[in-house]
């Protein structure tokens, strides 16, 4: 496997798993300790002596309200930003900056819009300076896995918002990353375009074995995708619970294991202390329309 | 598509070919007329037998002397001479406001201090410069070079500062993100993103540079547009000067056309 070497070009020509295509595990071993963030020397750290570990090819699920300093810490985790204590290793090595080995998938699709889709989804491996047909194979196949096949061609304006994020998914897959680290990525689309997109993640992911992380404030997202779930709450910001969310997939939203788990997440939630009543409840309304 | 929302495919179009067909009917109806209208005036002017002189302005006369100066290389040597000047001052326009540009976008600072002192100089005529880049400059292609630099450094430093602050900080970040070094940063994300824009500012520099051009070739040189149409009215060959206003607008149409076909070419903005 390449998995490892996603920056260098290969050997062999080499592409992303098919359809029943054996698929060795990637992933990674996640060990954070101590972690701390503050933004400026002297203001109240965002989040200190955070631990946090996740085995190879295990979906997280951070859940907290805006402002608790999970997406600061997925930016930390994907190396975007430094720490200002702790540390964070990666099978046993220090992460230091950013990587193809670890790609982040924003709230936003942030697609390049004077490239074609193919253009967008080969741009990292361009970087890397991979020869033309070896990264022509692997977009093929990155979009054949996010069902964009079709749009090769296609300028990205006038793609759905749907299929601009897929587009986003396709560019961070191409990279055959160890570890996708998804902010609040689906918030922006409409409630089907999202569970489509939440079902084949977590599908994609499984299948070819690397790990999520998945920053929201959607209990459901957090259901439907993770293995385990955190809370992350109060200032500054912790990890006050956390969940084994043991489904069998494909997960299905009317499910009664389903609505169980979110029943049993959404309780965790209120009764972690630091959480004030209304934040619970302005929780509980956003998951409601989340639903509708 | 599993996505609820449909995308819209681009579709062949098929006015496209029509479209060409009535733009070119348009382009040479709309010649015709103006020809037509030229040739109307100078016909009325000739009426009356003391104008009768005012007939070598006709276009008749201009576009038979228009073949005698192209076989006689005079259109070929003004074209030549008019344009190595006009290509070398907007080359040192690019040079110049291309990077200003690209800094003025970036810092505020800069921004905020150059915006004075830059919409100033901008007002000032670029005709104003000669006296100064005649003492300036030993030769005279240098002085005009440099009045068509600084006419055209303007809107090539504005454009630029422009299509920078379109430029989605995002894009850095996803670009980081996925590997990229500091040089991917500029020719693969800043240089595509702002073509269109430092085009546009080269359209309208080259604008701005082909009225100062031939102004600027009335005094000292001995070549070029303008110094071709002040030969030809002191040595009374108005037709020879009619043929060169024709060529002098032909040229800068056709300069004017490809850069709008460059600047659709790079475009990726979306109505």
């Amino acid at each position: 496997m390449l998995a490892r070497a996603a920056a260098t070009p290969p050997a062999v020509g080499s592409s992303l798993p098919r359809e029943n295509h054996t698929v060795s595990i990637r992933g990674v071993n996640i060990n954070i300790q101590g972690l701390g963030y503050r933004y400026s020397t002297r203001g109240k750290p965002t989040f200190s002596n955070l631990r946090l570990e996740s085995q190879r090819g295990e979906a997280l699920a951070i859940i907290g309200r805006s402002g608790c300093g999970k997406s600061t810490l997925l930016h930390i985790i994907a190396g975007l930003n430094r720490p200002t204590e702790g540390s964070i290793q990666f099978d046993g090595k220090t992460v230091d900056g950013p990587s193809s080995r670890w790609v982040m998938m924003f709230q936003a699709p942030h697609l390049f819009p004077w490239m074609k889709v193919s253009q967008n989804v080969g741009i990292g491996l361009r970087f890397a300076g991979w020869p033309e047909k070896e990264k022509a194979e692997r977009v093929a196949e990155a979009l054949r896995l996010v069902e964009l096949s079709d749009y090769a061609e296609t300028n990205v304006q006038d793609l759905s918002g749907g299929q601009q994020q897929r587009v986003a998914l396709a560019r961070s897959l191409v990279m055959e990353p160890e570890l996708l680290l998804l902010d609040e990525p689906f918030s922006a689309l409409d409630a089907f375009t999202r569970a489509s997109l939440q079902r084949d993640v977590r599908s994609i992911a499984k299948r070819l074995g690397f790990n999520l992380i998945i920053v929201t404030h959607d209990i459901d997202e957090a259901v439907l995708m993770a293995d385990r779930a955190l809370i992350m709450a109060g200032a500054p910001g912790k990890i006050v619970h956390e969940f084994q969310v043991d489904l069998a997939d494909p997960r299905q939203r009317q499910d009664p294991a389903v609505q169980s788990m979110r029943a049993r997440l959404m309780d965790a939630f209120h009764a972690a202390a630091q959480i004030s009543g209304s934040a619970a409840q302005e929780m509980e309304e956003e998951a409601i329309s989340g639903i509708a | 598509m599993r996505d609820g929302t449909a995308a819209t495919a681009i579709q062949p179009s098929g006015g496209v070919l029509k479209g060409t067909a009535n733009g070119l009917v348009n382009f040479f109806a709309g010649l015709t007329i103006l020809f037509a209208l030229w040739w109307l005036a100078i016909y009325l002017a000739t009426l009356d037998p003391a104008a009768s002189h005012w007939a070598a302005f006709g276009p008749i006369p201009a576009f038979k002397s228009l073949g005698k100066m192209w076989e006689s290389g005079l259109i070929a040597n003004a074209l030549w001479t008019s344009g190595y000047r006009l290509g070398i001052g907007l080359l040192i326009a690019i040079a110049i406001g291309v990077p200003i540009g690209i800094v003025m976008g970036r810092s505020k600072r800069f921004r905020d201090l150059s915006n004075s002192p830059f919409q100033l100089m901008r007002m000032i005529s670029p005709l104003s410069w000669e006296p100064i880049a005649v003492i300036m400059f030993a030769g005279w292609d240098p002085a005009i070079i440099f009045l068509i630099a600084i006419a055209s450094v303007w809107p090539v430093i504005f454009s630029t500062a422009a299509g920078l602050a379109k430029v989605d900080p995002a894009w850095f970040k996803v670009a980081r993100n996925l590997g990229a070094k500091p040089w991917h940063i500029v020719t693969q994300i800043i240089l595509p993103a702002i073509t269109f824009d430092v085009l546009t500012g080269i359209r309208l520099a080259v604008g701005v540079a082909w009225i100062v051009l031939v102004p600027a070739e009335f005094l000292g040189v001995t070549s070029g547009f303008g110094y071709t149409i002040e030969d030809a009215r002191e040595s009374l060959e108005y037709d020879h000067l009619m043929a060169m206003i024709l060529v002098i607008g032909a040229v800068g149409y056709v300069i004017d056309a490809s850069l709008l076909m460059l600047i659709k070419r790079f475009s990726w903005h979306k109505q």
